[in-house]
């Protein structure tokens, strides 16, 4: 079979509606377009029931009561109501909320709107290899908080938190536990009971479902959790989440979960297989690095800086033929590289010299055999052209020179 | 974000990579931007000491593939053009040469202070006055 390019490794940042998803959801679209409030016809009833059966799906994929999902337009929006709705619903207990700097903007973003409405946040600073540091999660503890925010896999780098031991740390003070875990779902085994978490968010489309539908987990039982609404209206979804169901998505959402829960195990054994001979290969040049912990993270992402080379100069390489993401700050609007690469401690220049790859389940071994082919020569060849590769050859130390900063 | 064609076509065939040797009187080397920014552009010319004609012109540059693009058309810009003429070029010339997006212009800022960072490194070491430049903003 010959290889079809474009490449897509950028399954982070978004992934493909599986065609099994998309069979699912096509009939909600026509014949079965009803409201799924509409209480009094076959066509809401048909249209709840679909409803009800994703939300079954969705629930047993994350180990969740199916009262306990709370759909939404996706992960940011259930950031948001996780995050807001909780400083909102317990502000007599409370006004802060812990937090860490590699979190998503989505939680970032909201945490600051909510300093604004007089909340505090601690952001807690993460260890070079990503992770938070248990110790300091602790002592950031205070009578005042409320919650702690911390995601599960990250979506640049892909460590894995200890969702475990923060759960237990939350446990013991009283404090809920919130986990944006967008990358982690539908992933890695993801359990809310065994994880100790009392609200959740998560996307269908980073699981191979559609785009513009998430859901938010919230615990009905020890402790009983409650988050004030941030879309008023119908009072749909047990009146946390007004508007209309969105329900060929949610019936996406539903399938897309379903397929993870059966094909998760061996996808994940055979997606790391690949990454690792992935990065094992991009390793074998001199002054590429990996970021992050390697023990604790998801099986598809693998994020390595190539010292010397910009990671957009990089990616123009190749990029007709395969999709990866970059932490430099060319790749975005801000002048800024990115925020999580230097949460760990690495400097500017390593931040912009780094590719983020994600793998996923339409990966096939001959796209990762090109992909180490044409990243490897073009590292290569744009060393041939860096001033900073010739006087790392020649033994100049970089930081001897006085660069002018603009 | 798209790229422009001729910037495509620089960044696979860049013009005049390479070093010349700094140690020569008549080679002037400018080294400009920083690591941190994500951009860092070295550009050599060889000026032939009887007519003040640039003969030779090489860039070395770690960036995105505009901040390569101009640096390669800087230095076949500067083949050919006396070091006064060099002077003239303007990083608006390069920006439209390239059709550079907003966001890229400061790839050719950093390219027109390469060239002057590049004469002024000449004329230092053959005795002429550094010429003062007005700082842009990048």
């Amino acid at each position: 079979m010959s290889l079809k390019l474009p490449i897509y490794l950028d399954n982070n940042a978004t992934t493909p509606v599986d065609p099994r998803v998309l069979d699912a959801m096509l009939p909600y679209f026509t014949e079965k377009f009803g409201n799924a409030s509409s209480r009094n016809h076959p066509f809401g009833w048909v249209a709840e029931e679909a409803v009800d059966y994703a939300r079954e799906k969705i629930a047993k994929l994350i180990g969740a009561d199916p009262k306990e999902i709370i759909f939404t337009s996706g992960a940011t929006e259930a950031d948001n109501l996780a995050l807001k709705g909780v400083f909102e619903m317990y502000a007599s207990k409370g006004n802060h909320i812990i937090t860490c700097t590699t979190e998503h903007k989505a939680v970032l973003d909201t945490c600051k709107h909510i300093e604004k409405l007089g909340g505090q946040v601690t952001y807690l600073p993460v260890q070079a290899d990503g992770l938070v540091d248990l110790v300091e999660l602790e002592k950031a503890i205070t009578d005042k908080t409320i919650l702690i925010a911390l995601m599960y896999g990250n979506n640049e780098i892909g460590v894995i938190q200890p969702v475990q031991e923060i759960s237990k740390i939350a446990r013991k003070h009283g404090v809920l536990f919130f986990s944006d875990a967008t990358q982690a779902v539908g992933k890695i085994p993801v359990d809310v009971n065994k994880d100790g978490i009392d609200l959740m968010a998560f996307s269908a489309h980073k699981m191979y479902g559609p785009k513009g539908v998430g859901a938010l987990y919230v615990r009905r039982k020890s402790p009983r959790v409650k988050v004030t609404a941030q879309m008023d209206g119908g009072g749909h979804e047990r009146g946390m989440r007004s508007g209309t169901m969105n329900v060929p998505a949610i019936v996406g959402f539903g399938k897309a979960a379903e397929i993870c829960q059966f094909e998760m195990e061996d996808e994940a054994n055979r997606l790391s297989a690949m990454r690792d001979r992935l990065e094992n290969s991009l390793l074998e040049l001199e002054e590429a690095y990996v970021n992050g912990n390697i023990q604790h993270r998801l099986p598809h992402v693998s994020n390595i800086s190539f010292k010397y080379v910009e990671g957009e100069g990089l990616m123009m390489g190749f990029n007709k033929d395969i999709a990866v993401s970059s932490g430099s700050a060319c790749t975005s609007a801000s002048l800024e590289p990115s925020y999580v690469l230097k949460a760990l401690g690495l400097g500017d220049d390593l931040a912009h010299s780094s590719l983020r790859f994600g793998l996923g389940r339409f990966t096939t071994d001959e796209q990762i055999d090109f992909t180490i082919k044409a990243i490897k020569s073009t590292v290569l060849k744009l060393r041939e052209m860096s001033p900073l590769w010739e006087m790392y050859k020649e033994g100049i130390d970089l930081n001897s020179i006085e660069w002018a900063h603009h | 974000m798209a790229y422009s064609e001729k910037v495509i076509d620089h960044y696979h065939n860049p013009k005049n990579v390479g070093t010349l040797d700094k140690s020569k009187t008549n080679v002037g080397t400018g080294l400009v931007g920083a690591p941190e920014c994500g951009d860092v552009m070295r550009l050599q010319i060889e000026v032939d000491e009887t007519s003040g004609i640039i003969r030779d012109a090489k860039f070395k540059t770690f960036g995105c593939g505009s901040a390569i693009a101009s640096s390669s058309l800087a230095t076949e810009w500067l083949k050919g053009k006396t070091v006064n003429e060099a002077m003239e070029i303007d990083n608006m010339d390069i920006v439209e040469e390239l059709n550079l997006p907003p966001v890229k212009i400061h790839c050719s800022v950093l390219a027109e202070d390469a060239i002057k960072a590049a004469i002024n490194d000449y004329r230092l070491k053959n005795g002429m006055e550094v010429l003062e430049l007005d700082e842009k903003k990048h």
